[in-house]
């Protein structure tokens, strides 16, 4: 086995009465590209959020590089987040600010970057993502969805993360731009050699992105695996979620 | 039976307590990693300065409209109520003072709640459920720095400053109708300006500012930081900020005054 870059052990985490991890136990190998399934509401954006210590679990404890993370200062936090890349859902685009600015963010702010070479970098890390060159002097706003996602994903890439979080990156889109996504995620994550955490229910999407997939259901990792084990599982939670039945033991909450 | 109405009864009056006292708690600590932030480093500059012009220059206009027609109503009710007594000599000294004391702080300071804190809440708290102020933090940027602490002390800078402008503004008014309308002579009615001018009411006026764009701030970052669920949370954010500035600006007002001139 190679290294573990990301190990949770136990993790807990409820709001108020609603417990929304139940003991989470999940290895992220380096280099490794996990993907995350379950339905709508059953805590994977929650546990992002731990990982990335916006939101501070209950119990349990997370080891990025053999180093715990849960329970850091906001200093140390920041310093970790330096190692980190994430591509919301919706973008999360600074609409203040223009493309290049969204992208060369990081660069202006925490490594101090001249203007001029932190917008040549921002401009050949849209390149890199398929964006021209003219759009980075637009505003966000200015942008389609699919536009939007690569300027999210240029920007969680532009400080070349040690780790990236993908957060259902394809809602919203069309099957063609979905798939266009893919490559690009697939292409940035393996050319940065970076390790990948990406939580999905667009199983087109996560059988192509992913090493290895786990699935979240009621709080914990019920099932893990590879695309192929997936395939010939015989739990029947899984083969209800990648089939899409209304029918089987996951029970839809009204 | 009675043992469980009892108990629900309390139940629903303690709640609101509960909530209250949690908010408190919660506004609390938002204020103390606010003034943490504000002392320690990195400070963004260039994002103070944008604030600074934002909430000071861009409300120039407003402000100066407000305090000249204060300043002018001022006089022209003060000379029909001090005409019945025969003191219209003092108009020049109630205008100064009403409004170096009261009119240009307070009234300045409630219409800079409404046009800057409710765009702060809006924008924060549309920053919020965007998941804007997330991206911040996976982009090693403390979301406090950047967004809550220029804002915070743009307001605390920014507001003493327009009060000395709406000052010599509202002054100005009452000095237009004095003149102009009840026929006082222009030099006598400044030299009884100048004569009366003392300097604790510009100073209770510019302490008032300052707290009262502390205020002002305070209000419209916290309800945007702490938004959420949508456009509605957004909306009930703002609302939130300019209601909870306004009438703390107007308690406020009433307890720096007690401190100034309470003997």
């Amino acid at each position: 086995m190679s290294e573990t870059k990301i190990k949770i052990s136990n993790l807990y985490k409820a709001f108020g009465k609603k417990v929304v991890l139940d003991g989470i136990d999940l290895d992220i190998a380096k280099g490794e590209s996990l993907v995350v399934i379950g339905g709508s509401g059953t805590g994977k954006s929650v546990l992002i959020k731990c990982i990335q210590g916006i939101l501070t679990p209950d119990n349990g404890s997370i080891l990025i590089d053999d180093r715990e993370v849960v329970g850091e200062s906001e200093e140390e936090k920041e310093a970790m987040h330096s190692k980190m890349g994430m591509l919301f859902q919706g973008g999360a685009l600074f609409d203040s600010l223009t493309v290049w600015e969204n992208v060369a963010f990081s660069l202006l702010m925490n490594q101090k970057m001249e203007k001029k070479q932190a917008k040549a970098e921002a401009i050949r890390v849209l390149r890199q993502v398929g964006l021209a060159p003219d759009v980075a002097d637009l505003s966000p706003s200015e942008l389609s969805g699919g536009m939007q996602k690569r300027v999210g994903l240029a920007r969680a890439i532009a400080t070349r993360p040690e780790i990236i979080f993908f957060d259902e990156p394809t809602t919203g889109l069309d099957p063609i731009m979905a798939d266009v996504i893919n490559d690009l995620i697939i292409e940035s994550v393996k050319g940065l050699g970076a390790t990948a955490l990406t939580i999905t229910h667009d199983m087109a999407s996560a059988r192509k992105i992913a090493d290895k997939i786990a699935m979240l259901y009621k709080g914990k990792i019920i099932w893990q695996g590879t695309v192929k084990e997936m395939d010939k599982t015989d739990n029947a939670y899984v083969r209800q979620f990648i089939n899409g039945c209304s029918q089987g033991p996951i029970k839809v909450e009204v | 039976m009675l043992v469980t109405y009892i108990q629900n009864f309390l139940r629903r009056q303690g709640k609101p307590l509960v909530t209250f006292i949690s908010r408190l708690g919660e506004l609390s600590i938002f204020i103390a990693r606010t003034l943490y932030n504000c002392v320690t480093p990195p400070f963004y500059g260039k994002i103070l300065w944008r604030q600074i012009v934002e909430m000071g220059f861009y409300s120039l206009p407003v402000v100066g409209l407000t305090t000249i027609f204060a300043g002018m109503v001022i006089a022209l009710q003060s000379y029909s109520g001090f005409s019945r007594f025969g003191a219209e000599g003092a108009v020049a000294s109630v205008v100064l003072i009403s409004v170096t004391r009261e009119l240009a702080p307070v009234l300045s300071a409630l219409m800079v709640a409404g046009r800057v804190g409710a765009a702060m809440a809006a924008e924060i708290g549309t920053m919020r459920v965007t998941e804007q102020i997330d991206a911040l933090t996976t982009l090693s940027t403390n979301p406090f720095k950047y967004l809550v602490t220029p804002r915070i002390l743009a307001g605390l800078i920014v507001m003493p400053i327009l009060v000395l402008i709406g000052d010599v503004i509202g002054i100005f008014g009452g000095y237009v109708v004095g003149v102009y309308k009840l026929g006082f002579n222009p030099a006598n009615y400044i030299n009884s300006t100048l004569q009366n001018l003392q300097a604790i009411d510009i100073t209770t006026g510019v302490v008032k500012a300052a707290v009262f764009g502390f205020i002002v701030s305070l209000m419209g970052c916290y309800n945007g930081y702490k938004s959420k669920g949508g456009a509605q949370g957004v909306g009930e954010a703002t609302t939130n900020a300019v209601v909870s500035a306004s009438i703390l600006i107007l308690i406020f007002n009433y307890i720096v005054t007690e401190l100034f001139f309470s003997k």
